[in-house]
Formats: structure tokens, sequence, C-alpha cells
């Protein structure tokens, strides 16, 4: 049943239905409302966990790291600086391999200071070991949750895991969204079981040294793992479609692509517009389409390359900037690698950073662009502040 | 304050300002503003610092140089300043979630190494700027949207903490408080060493309306009227008699010259 709910609640509600053991969060705008609702969930006992206020996102992270090496399903939730100020423990999770899930509520990074959305915070983790998938909107993100859980805690996978979705755009947005009942998720999702945990009976040590002779074949091992997700969650997202009637076995969603000259390369919530746009330019006669990517890390390289196969440009929307780097965005680059030899044109365009708009003229604008093989660059400076 | 003073140390084109009506940060901001004219003090010698918050919005206003840092960090980046230029008088806004939460071990060091900054903590009880979740000075039993039956977890007592920490001067007053606040500004600017002056805030927005306090004047009323002065607390001790669980200490907690980090003399 179609309820109206704000995207944040609707989160909550998901991470409710997964029945983790343990809640920790460090209210950081825009994420804040998914852990107060989680908060009151605990308090009211609809929620069976252990809610940990703690006194930074460091601290955060690193209780929710103890908890699942002791054996829990653990959930958080932040943005922007949180997990940035996270990210030694953000590594060390995926290190120890523990498959701890994290809604991240995109949001741009300081400074100066915005609590607006891009996705630089998620993308600059993107090397930390986390897989990562992208909501479009309300009801692609919280069906998300369900699907990271079930594919993390393979224990042929034990990777965690962002959801992302952009900051207010739909964190703060109601949209009709269907919650699944508690019975089927726990049909989907079962209790979960640890590979192996704290356990004084049997004691293992976690996160210890490893000499020059081992750590590169640790961090070999993430990236096997990494790889290996991209069925698992493929795997997840078919079951998810076949219980609950949403399909999300692929990584990437092309719309319009068929006969499409220009094709646009996103990630959430723009894809919306970007569609939208294309409607429009579609009826003046202009081939173009969008591949959209839900899931960026393990990076869908052929899935991408099969669907871009027949265009002769793409635009990459870039939410994010790789400063310093030639194509500016950095996504660009492995859409690039994935079409090496194809002769297509690859242009990234850097846009909506700290919450500026990106209108459908601006989409048609960059189509035009990626035609006249004009791209790499930040779309949309306002010549007059500079 | 008079309006040349106002029109000197304030940016009248940065306002309004963001806090909320009934808000007790003004009150504080105009209280140092008045201890550090009355010190003498120039805008170009004078630089306020904050972390994030709502406390951590008042350097924005005032003319001086400023710096505007992250979350919990405005006393790193405090040192960081002073090192660099000792001549340069650093005054601190921040809060009770920027300074005892995330920003905790950069206060106790900051206390230990007794660096000559000023610290003005407006203390609201919970973290403001994000609507109101509980924070370690949120007193047991109170609400918020984190702890919705009550806080459970024992609150942070900043100003003993900074006694204990090294601090050279710490007191407590707050926004009732006016005279004795700028009071013990002005004696914490002048105190070589570290200086922390906690100032408890009505926070009517996020904390009032949560806990009781229908009206932003029922907040303040509660401040003055459970304010304990810290030698009453200590004779009734001393007397082998109790002290109201509901009343919180306010005075000078410590005033001593301990050997101070970045006092040029």
């Amino acid at each position: 049943m179609l309820q109206i709910m704000e995207g944040s609640h609707a989160i909550a509600e998901a991470v409710r239905l997964c029945r983790p053991e343990v809640v920790s969060a460090y209210p950081i705008t825009p994420q804040t409302h998914i852990v107060e609702r989680l908060a009151e969930m605990v308090a009211d006992g609809d929620l069976n966990a252990e809610y940990i206020c703690v006194e930074s996102e460091f601290s955060a992270l690193s209780a929710c790291l103890g908890a699942s090496a002791a054996g829990s399903r653990v959930y958080s939730a932040t943005s922007s600086q949180g997990l940035i100020l996270m990210a030694e423990v953000v590594f060390n999770v995926a290190g120890m391999r523990q498959p701890i899930i994290m809604s991240i509520a995109n949001r741009a990074l300081g400074a100066p200071l915005s609590i607006w959305n891009d996705q630089q915070d998620s993308i600059a983790l993107r090397d930390s070991g986390w897989f990562q998938l992208y909501g479009e909107d309300v009801q692609e993100m919280t069906d998300q949750h369900f699907i990271a859980y079930k594919a993390a805690e393979r224990h042929d996978i034990l990777l965690p895991g962002f959801v992302c979705f952009d900051g207010f755009i739909l964190s703060h947005t109601y949209e009709p969204v269907d919650i699944p009942n508690q019975e089927d998720i726990d049909a989907y999702l079962p209790k979960y079981v640890p590979y192996n945990m704290l356990d004084a009976k049997d004691p293992i040590s976690m996160g210890m040294y490893a000499t020059p002779e081992y750590y590169h074949e640790f961090r070999y091992e993430i990236d096997q793992a990494m790889m290996r997700s991209a069925a698992a969650l493929s795997e997840a997202g078919k079951e998810f479609g076949e219980i609950f009637g949403r399909d999300y076995s692929e990584h990437v969603v092309p719309y319009r692509m068929d006969d499409a000259d220009v094709a646009f390369v996103a990630m959430g919530s723009i894809c919306g517009t970007i569609k939208d746009a294309i409607d429009e330019m579609r009826t003046d006669g202009i081939k173009v389409g969008l591949v959209k990517i839900r899931t960026y890390r393990p990076f869908p390289e052929k899935e991408i390359a099969k669907a871009l196969g027949g265009v002769s440009a793409v635009a990459v929307l870039e939410k994010n900037v790789s400063i310093g780097s030639a194509m500016k965005g950095a996504v660009g680059p492995e859409i690039l690698h994935a079409l090496n030899g194809t002769g297509i044109g690859v242009y990234s365009y850097v846009a909506g950073l700290g919450g500026r708009d990106i209108r459908k003229k601006d989409i048609r604008a960059m189509a035009d662009l990626a035609a006249q093989g004009k791209g790499n660059m930040f779309y949309g400076l306002r010549e007059e502040v500079l | 304050m008079s309006t040349e003073t106002f029109g000197k140390w304030y940016r009248e084109d940065r306002l309004p300002h963001i806090f909320c009506t009934g808000c007790g940060n003004g009150t504080v901001m105009n209280c140092t503003i008045k201890a550090v004219d009355a010190m003498g003090w120039e805008i170009d010698d004078t630089i306020f610092v904050s972390g994030i918050g709502c406390s951590s919005r008042a350097p924005g206003y005032i003319s001086t140089d400023s710096l505007h840092t992250t979350h919990g960090r405005a006393l790193a980046f405090a040192t960081g300043v002073k090192m660099a230029n000792p001549d340069l008088h650093v005054v601190v806004f921040t809060g009770d979630g920027d300074l005892a939460a995330i920003g905790g071990n950069h206060f106790i060091h900051a206390c230990r190494r007794n660096i000559d900054l000023t610290v003005i903590c407006m203390n609201n009880m919970i973290y403001g700027m994000t609507g109101g979740q509980g924070s370690p000075c949120t007193p047991v039993g109170k609400i918020s949207t984190t702890t919705p039956y009550g806080a459970a977890e024992p609150a942070f007592d900043l100003t003993e903490l900074a006694v204990a920490a090294g601090a050279n001067y710490a007191a407590r007053w707050t926004s009732y408080h006016v005279a004795e606040l700028i009071k013990a500004i002005r004696a914490g600017l002048e105190t070589p060493g570290f200086s922390f002056i906690e100032a408890l805030v009505q926070c009517p927005t996020a904390y009032g309306r949560r806990n009781k306090f229908r009206q932003v004047g029922e907040q303040v009323e509660y401040m003055r009227s459970h304010a304990m002065l810290l030698q009453k607390k200590r004779r009734l001790e001393e007397q082998g008699k109790d002290v109201p669980d509901d009343m919180f200490t306010v005075g000078e907690f410590v005033r001593r010259y301990r050997p101070a980090l970045g006092v040029r003399k």
C-alpha cells in the first residue's frame, strides 16, 4: 500500500524492518530525521535495538564497528562532514569485513560551509571498500537498504555498504512509497549470521598488524569481494523484485537509449530531471537517452559499455569534482575506460555543486556541448563573480 | 550598549541574524562585546573563532577577523592562531555540542596546555541548529528528539571540567545574569592562560518547548531562581546542610596564575 512519507522517515521504516540490533549516529543536516525517527522507535519499543547517542560521527561508526564485531546487525547514517570525519573508521570497517549499512544523505563538503546537496562526500570515499548504491527517488533509496543488507551479509561478500541519496532533494521530500510488511522482510532478510565474531569461548583478534608480507593480499581480498558483490547485489535485487514487485537486479538502468546519439550518464535524483529533459528533446527530434548508475561501487563497467555501445557521444553529469583532474568529474574517466577503443566521445560536466539547481535547459545545453565534442568542465559558472 | 560601540563591533550589513526569537545567544554576544570593548581592544588586534552550531554563527556578525571552522575543532584552530601570532587577542565562541561532545578532547587539552584564549560557551543543553537532539549537557530526564522519554545519561559540568583540566580561569553564569556575565568575561579576558566562561542560555525552539517552558521568560526565570552562588553551595556543604537537587551553581570557580602557553611578556 502506498503511503505519503518523508524520504528520511521511509528510510527509518526500512531500517526498522531490517531489525538492526545496534544503531548509532550523530546529528548532522540533512540526515538527522532518519536517526531521530529511529531513536523514537527504540524508545517506544517499536524497534528492539540499542540506540547509542554518541559525541561525534567518529564515535558513532566506531561504536557500530564494535557492535558489528560482536556479532550484531548494525546501522548508521550520516552526511558530508560527518562522513569525512568518519573516514578513518570507514576504511577500518571495510578492512575488518564488517557488513555495516550506512545511509548517506549526500551533501557538499566545506569550506566554504554548505548544507546543500552534491555527491562529493560519498564519492570522496569511493576507494574505501564500501559498495555504493545511489537512489533516484524515495522508493528506490528505501528498497536499496534491504538489498544492501542482504548482499553485504553473505559470507562470500562481507563488505559494508553506503546507500546514497541526495540530501534535502530526497531526504526531505514527501513521496508516495510502499513500505513492505515485517513478515515478508523477515523471510527476505533472515537474522544476521556472522561469519566470525568476538566470542570469549573462541577468541579471535580483528584489525591486527599485517606485515608487508601479508598486507597486499588483504587489500586484494577486499577488492575480490567487491567484484563478487556485483552479482550478490544483482541477485538480492532480483529476489526482492520477485517478492515485492520492484526489480533491482540491474546496476545501470537505460532510459530511451534505443536509438540515442547522445547519452547522459548520471546518479541519484537528477536522473528524474534528465528524463523530463530527454522527453522534451525527443519531441524536438533530438535523439538523447540516459544511463542511470545505481551501483557506483563495484563499478558496473561491462553493463555501462553495453548500454552506451551505440551512441556517438556521452555526457556525464557529475555532482562532484576531482580537483586537478583532466576530466574534472570522478565518474567520467571510468566511463571513458569502459568505452576504451570505441571512439565514443566522453565528456564530464561538473554541475549542481553545493545545491545549485540543475534545470532542464541546463541538461539540454550539456547535450548540445557533448554533440559538439566540448566538455570536461565546470558547467554554468557565474562569470560575473569570478 | 551605545550605538557607537554597537556600530564599531557589529556588522550591521549581516543583520538580521539567524538566532530564533527569544534565543539567549544574542545576550551572551552583547556581554562579550561589552567586555572586549572595556578592555580597550581594537578590531584589528582581536579575532573571534568558532566551530559549528548556533553559537558558532556569532563571529559572522562581528567586525573583527573571524575563523568559522569545523564542528568541535574551534579550540584546535584557535591554538594555531594564537601560537602563530601571540599578539592577537583570541576569543572563541562555542556551544555544548561543539565543545563538550565532538570537541571534548580539544577542550581538555586546551585547558591542560593552558593556552591564552578566552572561551565563551553558550550552553543551551541541546543541539539547537540540527533541531533538538540530546547533547552531553542535556540534564537527566530532559526531553530531546533523541531522548524522547528523557535523557538517561548524566550531563557534563563543563566549568568543573575546565577547572580539573587546568584552566587558569573558569566561571559560570547565565543569560539572565547579564552584569555578572560581563564581569566574568572581563576577568577571563584579563587572566593570562586559558579562560573558560560558561553561559547557560535559553533555547525556546529546541529545548524550552519540549521541557515545559511555554514562554521564553519561564526558562529565564528558571535560570534566575535555580542558580546558586558557588560560595553558598560550599557554605551549605560545610554546614552539613542539603543542597537542593534542582539547583545549579554559578560564580567564579577558579582564578589562578599557573604558567600559560602563548603569553607574550
